[in-house]
């Protein structure tokens, strides 16, 4: 289980908002920082993946908590 | 007359043709005058900058001339009952007939073979269903593709629903069938029917039908093949059980599908009784509509590898300047193994019902998988299943009217409505 550094709370955000969320926050911390993007839009469960994938970005999961689900970026680069 | 005389006509007008077209226009003149707006007339009213270019064939194509006069046609000739027995009725029957011969004749199958349904819809709903029925005493799984179109899946889940089971199968990155996880899944006990579209009719990804009709006739499964984007414009594979089809994919009129259940197949109608179109289908059909759907897509067929020629090299040239003009842009799909008339592309940070939007007031009709385009604001199963961008998504699909053109006003005018879009939402620099 890996403890983010930050929580970006995008619920009730549809997509693109939470990917875009996690696109402006991410360049802001240092490299290997993790951060969750809670967002209850399904389409987040696949453009949050795809993104990392688009961007060298590291999608480290999906989890699923009391708040919903969270989708897990570690900044690479 | 012989049916193979009527047959013979189908390719030409059956009624009187000087008629046709001042009806057609004199219908349009009311309308106008009725307020309703038809494309041409919102065009003059000044909310687009130029002729409208339609791009979404994958959803209906416009119809073929072959249509328009084959239907107007038989509304004069066909619209008795087929059942009844008195002159107009065996008119009617007799066109009924040369309408299932000549598709049959087109698909290569038996004219016994093939029944007209109310849609493609329909038509895929009664091949899951019946598949399912003619062989429940073997098992009560289904197994499809990750990827199936919406009919077969909400039929899945009606079989569900009823205590059946499902095994979707995945597909790769760009869209194809995962071919050792078929084989294995329609080897597993109790599978009853397997279900697989010919092609993907949202990333245009061809799939391997004959490969996964052998793993299927392997193990005794029949195969249904969901071919509403491939009939009447690229050979269909063999080896399937059951084919589908949709009329107005091909430029048919909308309203009109094919179930084709080949001879030996175990398929029992999942339908309340009734003696029309073998017992397979219920209620009367739209005559005048089915007679189009056959002239048309035989048109289509003659035509298709003619079209395919000239489309596929349009879809190439998008797939390209897309990939080169719009930034941070994902063209989804095969590369090379991919239908000739269809391109999907995915725009990073982009609103895809915004996008969609902005195309329409310039004149451009595509349609998109995006959550937000969709009436259940869910992402696309089938861009879900691939892992790819699902937001800012068009899918353009391209039709015999489509001119290089139409492409080139398309690829020139796209890369500024995505970079006003993007600057809107001030998402350029991420």
């Amino acid at each position: 289980m890996t403890f983010p550094d930050e929580v970006l709370d995008c619920r009730g955000q549809r997509c693109p908002l939470p990917v875009i969320a996690a696109a402006r926050r991410l360049p802001e911390l240092p490299v290997g920082s993790v951060v969750r993007v809670l967002a209850d839009d399904p389409a987040a469960a696949v453009d949050i993946p795809a993104w990392c994938r688009m961007r060298g970005q590291e999608f480290l999961g999906t989890v699923t908590g009391a708040d919903g689900p969270g989708y897990d970026v570690r900044r690479r680069h | 007359m012989t049916g193979l005389t009527v047959v013979g006509s189908l390719s030409a007008p059956i009624g009187g043709i000087m008629a046709i077209p001042a009806r057609y226009v004199g219908f349009r003149e009311r309308e106008e005058r009725a307020g309703v707006a038809s494309p041409a007339v919102a065009n003059r009213r000044g909310t687009v900058s130029a002729s409208p270019v339609y791009l979404d064939a994958a959803t209906a194509a416009p119809p073929h001339p072959v249509t328009r006069q084959a239907l107007l046609a038989a509304l004069d000739d066909g619209w008795a009952d087929p059942a009844r027995l008195y002159g107009q009725a065996r008119r009617a029957r007799q066109l009924l007939d040369a309408a299932r011969e000549a598709a049959a004749a087109t698909l290569g199958v038996r004219a016994d073979e093939l029944s007209f349904t109310p849609s493609g819809t329909a038509a895929a709903h009664s091949a899951v269903l019946g598949g399912l029925l003619g062989r429940r005493r073997v098992g009560r799984v289904l197994v499809h593709s990750a990827i199936e179109h919406s009919a077969v899946l909400h039929a899945a889940e009606k079989h569900v629903a009823e205590g059946g089971s499902v095994g979707p199968v995945p597909v790769d990155r760009l869209g194809r069938l995962d071919l050792p996880a078929w084989s294995a899944a329609v080897r597993a006990p109790g599978v009853a029917l397997a279900a697989l579209i010919a092609a993907s009719h949202e990333v245009g990804t061809v799939q391997p039908v004959a490969e996964a009709a052998e793993a299927c006739a392997e193990v005794g499964v029949p195969l249904f093949v969901d071919g509403a984007q491939v009939v009447g414009r690229v050979p269909v594979p063999a080896g399937w059980s059951v084919l589908t089809a949709s009329a107005h994919k091909w430029g048919g009129p909308p309203g009109v599908g094919l179930l084709v259940v080949r001879k030996g197949t175990r398929w029992e109608s999942p339908w309340p009784a009734d003696e029309r179109e073998s017992g397979r289908t219920p209620g009367v059909v739209n005559l005048p509509a089915v007679v189009a759907a056959a002239a048309s897509l035989r048109a289509a067929a003659a035509d298709a590898a003619a079209e395919a020629a000239r489309l596929a090299p349009l879809v190439d040239r998008i797939r390209a300047r897309v990939a080169a003009d719009v930034p941070d842009v994902e063209v989804v799909g095969d590369p090379d193994r991919r239908l000739p008339h269809l391109v999907t592309f995915s725009c990073l940070y982009v609103d895809g019902e915004a996008l969609l939007h902005a195309l329409d007031r310039r004149g451009f009709a595509v349609s998109s998988g995006s959550s937000c385009t969709s009436s259940t604001l869910r992402p696309s199963h089938v861009l879900e299943a691939m892992g790819v961008l699902s937001h800012g998504n068009v899918r353009v699909s391209l039709h015999r009217e489509t001119t290089e053109a139409d492409v080139e006003r398309f690829l020139a005018e796209l890369p500024g409505v995505v970079a006003e879009l993007r600057a809107e939402a001030g998402v350029t620099a991420l």
